[in-house]
């Protein structure tokens, strides 16, 4: 059998070399994959790979598809660090946009510049809110944090259609489930760079992004607070013993995690959409597990990651567009992708032995 | 007397770990009906070495010999087929079930339970082991506990057992008993590979010793010919250092006050811990007795503040304040130290590197952090006295928790806790799964810092340890504190007496 061993030191060459040999054999498999199926390989995987990079606007698409990625996968990061899973950004993201989309529809004549502000910080009450529920329940109750965020995320996405369809439909929608337009100062604009104008769809908001994220770094690498979680992750008894509250900081997480998600809600729909709609987001909350996971939960790394995951999004689309590739074929070929590269992290970490009845290792 | 033939014998047995050899060519044989010891300190290969014989691990290098035969142990089950039984330091008992559905399990035929109940109670008479088999192993003492172990290996007819440490969980009176028994045993033919660090012991049970000494056989003795300080020699290899004397003056100043302290359990397998009362004066060591599992582990937590009640505890002061409700964190600033027992993932956590372990006791420490902005110069710097005061040895510069042995790894948490110079420490098993150079070591800083006018309790199963360090001792015996007397007054056979319960009676005129 063979069986894996904690590297003593996780070398350079590796960390370097072995995503690079993920991205390799995922081509080389995409390449036999979209040959057996009848696609042009060459055409495909330069649709997946090149054609997102291919155009400076098509690159600020990604960083505009990575936005709410980045944002909520570095709130997850504190959460898994510390073995809590919340797994229910997804309707913690559409409580963030529904707090701020009735404070923008509250004040839909308003020329105030301080109601984006003001949304932000409801949407980030929002978000905490929903995830502070199964916070509690799991302090008090012992409930499992997994089954009740997930099952949470279905109430918030049932809400925000209610809202849409009912109260807050707008009278001039023409019965589609559509709220009022945000007033001017309740939207994110879009960054005009100096001799250029804007590109694409580039936004403000992905610079908070990527702000929030280099802040989370620091706060995770830097200071007592992180050194808590990763105590919290690693030993709760030498937590306890350290004098830190362990129901403290979980709740600490689980609002961070959800303010954050709530604040990607709004960004999103302050930037992209520009009123609330039945749905508002394409399952980020849900992807951003995986912009965590990618990460090594490290929330600088996480920018990287939700690039990633992004480029690997917008090129299926493309592939689907261009060539007429079926959307089952372009997961199963993200999949791989996903597979190789969290294989080859596994390999960064650990080394193969191989032996054959070898069972215990030195105790004493 | 003539020469017994060799059961087992080992020839040239090497076992290395990646580029640590544990084993380096063991040569080494057992007689039939021979009672062997094996001496070493903690991590001289010992453990290694019989686990290669119970077909646990396998060898890097050598050869096993079984009545003369060339023989590859490859699994247990290919060890138990040739005869060879082994009672684990750490039983391998379910709580519960009750003793004959713990023996049924590990059979490999099928017997009838009243069959089986026939065998046990006929075994139990022939080595006068003591065990009703159909009483639940929760409600057994550890030393019972021990015995069915034994008596599940005797089923099965052994030619040869392994006791790895199996008198370091007993009481003097318990140990007795065992020695009894594997007598016994020895009478029939079965030889038995004794495993431990304590020399009486050796001396008192084995006729042939085997000292290991960081994975090299030192020697192979007749027990008889040899005093325990030529074994204490051949074990440590230099002269063991001397615990220093104590030298603090006496003081009236109580530190510590704690009176009618109770503690419900938590769950079925914890201990309650019975109306407790106990004061520490400075520069005194209280040293408190007891085998595991008589509420050590709930005390500790209740003075470390990781569990904590006004309501069922009347009075615990410390320095004049009543910290009933003070968090560990909050104790700290008052100047208390505490160590729990258990390093790994409690007093410190193996996954980290030392520098966040340091942080781990020092994150209140204004030196250490600000605004909860880590220092990491400073942290560096404090976590680097900890290693050179306390000769901690490291594989390279801030190495994870993990790396170090076990000896080391204590020495680095008890420094991180003494150069704090608290005014009141509280420590369990301080030298716990430590060799002796460390222990010294550890117990001298102990003594330093009592000297100093430190209040120290000491919770141990180690009464040599509680001998050297303590002035007062009481014992812990489920959940209720004895009197706490002076050391002069107290034999280990009194203490053996009091830690099985024995004379509670007289003890409780007090409540």
């Amino acid at each position: 059998m063979f069986y894996l061993t904690p590297r003593k030191e996780i070398s350079l060459f590796f960390t370097i070399s072995i995503p690079v040999i993920s991205i390799l054999l995922t081509i080389i498999f995409g390449f036999f994959i979209f040959s057996v199926l009848g696609f042009e390989p060459g055409k495909a995987l330069y649709h997946f790979f090149i054609s997102p990079l291919s155009r400076l606007d098509k690159i600020a698409d990604l960083f505009v598809k990575a936005c709410p990625l980045m944002i909520i996968g570095t709130g997850l990061v504190f959460c898994f660090r510390a073995n809590i899973w919340n797994i229910g950004a997804e309707g913690q993201l559409i409580m963030g946009a529904v707090f701020a989309g009735g404070l923008a529809l509250s004040f839909s004549e308003t020329q105030s510049v301080w109601l984006l502000p003001s949304m932000a910080i409801f949407s980030f009450i929002g978000g905490a809110l929903w995830a502070l529920l199964p916070a509690l329940l799991k302090i008090k109750l012992r409930t499992n944090e997994i089954l009740v965020t997930l099952m949470l995320t279905y109430v918030a996405s049932l809400f925000l259609d209610w809202l849409v369809r009912g109260p807050w439909r707008s009278p001039t929608s023409f019965g589609f489930p559509l709220t009022q337009y945000y007033p001017d100062v309740g939207l994110i604009s879009k960054i005009y760079f100096p001799g250029i104008g804007n590109i694409s769809q580039l936004h403000w908001g992905v610079l908070i992004a990527i702000l929030i994220c280099l802040l989370c770094w620091f706060a995770m690498e830097k200071t007592v607070f992180g050194f808590k979680i990763k105590l919290i992750g690693d030993s709760p008894q030498a937590l306890r013993f350290s004098g830190f509250n362990e129901s403290k900081t979980t709740i600490t997480l689980f609002i961070i995690s959800g303010g954050l998600a709530g604040l990607a809600g709004m960004i999103e729909v302050s930037a992209n959409i520009g009123q609330l709609q039945p749905n508002i987001s394409f399952g980020y909350g849900f992807t951003a597990i995986i912009v965590a996971f990618l990460a090594r939960l490290n929330p600088a790394a996480v920018i990287i990651s939700g690039l990633l995951i992004a480029l690997i999004e917008v090129g299926g689309d493309s592939a689907q567009i261009a060539l007429a590739i079926p959307k089952v074929v372009t997961g199963v070929f993200k999949g791989i992708l996903l597979f190789f590269l969290l294989a080859g992290e596994t390999l960064t970490k650990f080394e193969i032995g191989f032996n054959y009845h070898q069972k215990s290792s030195l105790n004493d | 007397m003539t020469t017994k033939p060799v059961l087992l014998e080992s020839r040239e047995i090497s076992k290395s770990f990646g580029s640590f050899l544990a084993n380096d060519s063991i040569n080494f044989d057992i007689l039939e009906g021979e009672i062997h010891g094996l001496l070493g300190e903690n991590g001289a290969g010992k453990s290694t070495f019989v686990k290669m014989v119970y077909g646990l691990l396998e060898p890097s290098n050598g050869t096993f010999y079984w009545n003369g035969k060339k023989i590859i142990i490859g699994r247990p089950q290919e060890a138990r087929n040739f005869g060879i039984g082994m009672v684990f330091q750490h039983f391998t008992l379910f709580p519960t079930l009750t003793v004959i559905e713990n023996i049924q399990l590990s059979l490999n035929d099928n017997f009838a339970t009243h069959e089986l109940r026939d065998t046990i109670n006929k075994k139990s008479a022939e080595f006068g082991i003591t065990v009703d088999p159909d009483i639940y192993i929760r409600d057994l003492s550890v030393g019972e506990q021990q015995r069915v172990e034994i008596l599940r290996c005797l089923l099965q007819n052994p030619k040869l057992l392994i006791m790895d440490e199996p008198t370091s969980v007993l009481t003097p009176q318990e140990s007795e008993q065992l020695f009894s028994v594997l007598k016994k045993l020895s009478e029939t033919g079965c030889s038995i590979l004794f495993i431990s660090h304590k020399l009486k012991e050796i001396k008192k049970i084995t006729q042939r010793a085997t000292i290991l000494r960081r994975g090299c056989v030192v020697s192979t003795v007749e027990t008889a010919d040899v005093s325990t300080e030529q074994l204490a020699k051949m074990m440590v290899g230099s002269n063991p250092q001397i615990v220093k004397p104590k030298t603090a003056k006496k003081s009236s100043a109580i530190l510590v006050r704690i009176s009618g302290l109770n503690r419900p359990a938590d769950n079925p397998f914890a201990t309650a811990l019975d109306n407790i009362s106990l004061n520490v004066k400075a520069g005194e060591i209280i040293g408190i007795a007891g085998i595991a599992g008589n509420g050590q582990s709930e005390l500790m937590e209740v003075l470390s503040g990781e569990w904590r009640s006004t309501e069922t505890i009347d009075i615990f002061d410390v320095l004049g304040t009543d910290i009933r409700n003070y968090s560990p964190h909050k104790r700290r600033l008052l100047g208390i130290g505490f160590l729990p027992e258990e390093r790994h993932g409690h007093s410190a956590v193996i996954n980290m590197k030392l520098t966040e372990n340091t942080l781990l006791t020092n994150h209140n420490n204004p030196v250490i952090q600000k605004n909860n902005i880590v220092k990491n110069e400073n942290l560096e710097k404090l976590t680097t006295n900890i290693i050179d005061k306390y000769d901690v040895r490291t594989p390279f510069q801030n190495p994870q928790a993990s790396s170090l042995s076990g000896g080391n790894l204590q020495k680095f948490v008890v420094g991180r806790e003494i150069i704090k110079k608290p005014r009141v420490l509280f420590v369990a098993q301080p030298t716990w799964g430590v060799d002796i150079g460390a222990t010294k070591f550890i117990r001298n800083a102990l003594i330093d810092l009592a000297n100093d006018g430190c209040g120290i309790i000491v919770i141990s199963q180690d009464l040599e340890e509680l001998f050297e360090l303590a002035d007062n001792i009481c014992v812990l015996f489920r959940g209720k504190l004895s009197e706490s007397k002076p050391l002069q007054e107290l034999s280990s056979q009194k203490i053996g007496m009091l830690m099985g319960g024995e004379d509670l009676h007289s003890e409780s005129k007090g409540h």
